[in-house]
């Protein structure tokens, strides 16, 4: 077996896509979860004209291809005199992809509590804001958390789209590797294992963050 | 009008609603005065429910005027609704915890949140109240971990910390076991002697024989009788009130409180 493949060109390069994967990653994830958060809400409770603006774009950004987003931000902006450097359009098209899920499963948190206790914030003269703040949104994120996990992990998979608009990242960077050596196998399987750890460690802080959020009453401790 | 000594604390006048294409209210009228216990009975889909929740306008009436202290509530003075609010607790059937909060917790947000207490205040005022409703040492359980009565003496908790007014209770004891009743209603007598007002929809008669001070039967969204226990519980007298709690009496057994 060929070890200094691996070692001087395969790791090397993976490692470098592998910065670049996280940092897509990272903002992506975060702030598409915290939009996910007002737009579901927004959609579950909001005026009625904010909630349809909010279904909309749920079902524009859930009903089309992630490809053709990317391309649009991507290729198609320039068109109307916007050009975004393919990093920026990477971002901004996962953002964007992602709350509109993420929103979904928040949605489903929200309308899984009890009118009641909506009902209650209001005889204690909550405003409409503060009570989604304090009561009804701390239960709903909880309820959803499970499934706002599921979303993040799709998302560290689906990060690899960004190579297609030439933002090399992990999967980029081995395509080139595998095209140039044409060793495929290798190369594709050594990926897979960079996104299955990547998952397992997410998986695991996710899991942590669901215990560190345990409260009797809400799923299991 | 001006407050005067015994003028009236809450007066809710020719109070109209249609709920999904039904007349639930049909222009009711009452007033509390300081201190004073009424009770609504009457047969379910009467309206009772309904006219507690127009009170604090969770249930926005289609017609008629709430009065607090001589001063008419506008509901589209979203201020003055939340201020009013704060002074009109209200108990629920079904408790309405914050399930994520524990007991100290669900008595004390309000007060941090809403009237903007500091924490510390808070957590102090709300221990205060979970003792006056005798569960002091739940304070750190969860809606989860505590019994129907518990729940129902941390919501009146929740209220009192807020020192209301007037209290509207919305058959506080119908959701609760037979054998937890008498605890709920042990809080609401205590608070009844120490003089606070309240309207309260119920139908545990021996409660209402020994502290309500009227009786409001309603039907079809109107009230159809009125007047102390005395008068229409009085076996003998014809009245509505009467038929219908010979029939409650025969229906349930009431624990002693």
């Amino acid at each position: 077996m060929d070890w200094s493949f691996y070692a001087q060109e395969l790791v090397p390069a993976l490692n470098q896509g592998l910065v670049k994967t996280i940092l897509l990653i990272i903002p992506s994830a975060s702030i598409g979860l915290l939009m996910g958060i007002v737009v579901g809400t927004l959609r579950a409770y909001g005026h009625p004209l904010l909630r349809k603006l909010g279904d909309g774009y749920a079902g524009l950004f859930r009903g089309t291809p992630l490809v053709v987003q990317l391309f649009v931000l991507y290729f198609g902006l320039p068109n109307l005199g916007i050009y975004l450097e393919p990093y920026t359009a990477a971002v901004v098209g996962f953002i964007l992809c992602t709350s509109a899920y993420q929103s979904e499963y928040i949605r489903g948190g929200l309308l899984s509590i009890r009118r009641g206790q909506l009902l209650a914030t209001q005889a204690l003269g909550f405003s409409r804001i503060q009570s989604m703040l304090w009561i009804i949104l701390p239960q709903a994120v909880r309820r959803a958390l499970p499934g706002c996990s599921n979303e993040i992990v799709y998302l560290i998979k689906y990060s690899s789209l960004a190579y297609i608009i030439t933002f090399i990242e992990l999967t980029g960077e081995g395509k080139i590797l595998a095209t140039k050596y044409f060793r495929f196998t290798e190369v594709f399987l050594a990926i897979g294992l960079y996104y299955l750890i990547m998952v397992t460690v997410a998986d695991f802080g996710l899991k942590k963050l669901e215990k560190r959020l345990y409260i009797p009453g809400f799923g299991k401790g | 009008m001006t407050i005067t000594e015994n003028g009236p604390v809450l007066r809710a006048e020719n109070i109209s609603k249609v709920l999904g294409g039904k007349q639930i209210l049909k222009g009711v009228s009452f007033t509390l005065k300081k201190g004073e216990l009424k009770v609504l009975i009457g047969p379910s889909g009467g309206g009772k429910s309904t006219l507690l929740q127009c009170i604090n306008f969770l249930i926005p009436p289609d017609e008629g005027q709430i009065y607090l202290d001589g001063e008419e509530i506008h509901i589209h003075r979203k201020r003055d609704l939340y201020a009013y609010r704060q002074k009109v607790g209200m108990i629920f059937q079904d408790f309405n915890l914050f399930d994520h909060l524990n007991a100290l917790e669900n008595v004390s947000i309000a007060l941090r949140k809403v009237k903007k207490i500091a924490r510390k205040e808070a957590l102090e005022r709300a221990m205060i109240e979970l003792e006056r409703v005798g569960i002091g040492d739940k304070a750190n359980l969860y809606p989860a971990q505590l019994s129907g009565g518990q729940k129902q003496r941390v919501s009146i908790a929740r209220a009192l910390a807020m020192d209301p007014e007037v209290m509207l209770l919305d058959e506080p004891t119908s959701a609760l076991d037979p054998e937890l009743i008498g605890e709920v209603l042990a809080v609401i007598r205590n608070l009844a002697q120490d003089g606070m007002t309240m309207i309260m929809a119920t139908h545990q008669i021996g409660f209402i024989r020994t502290l309500a001070d009227n009786i409001l039967f309603m039907q079809e969204g109107e009230i159809i009788e009125q007047g102390p226990p005395s008068e229409l519980l009085m076996a003998g007298n014809a009245t509505r009130v009467q038929q219908f709690c010979a029939k409650m009496n025969e229906l349930y057994e009431e624990p002693e409180i």
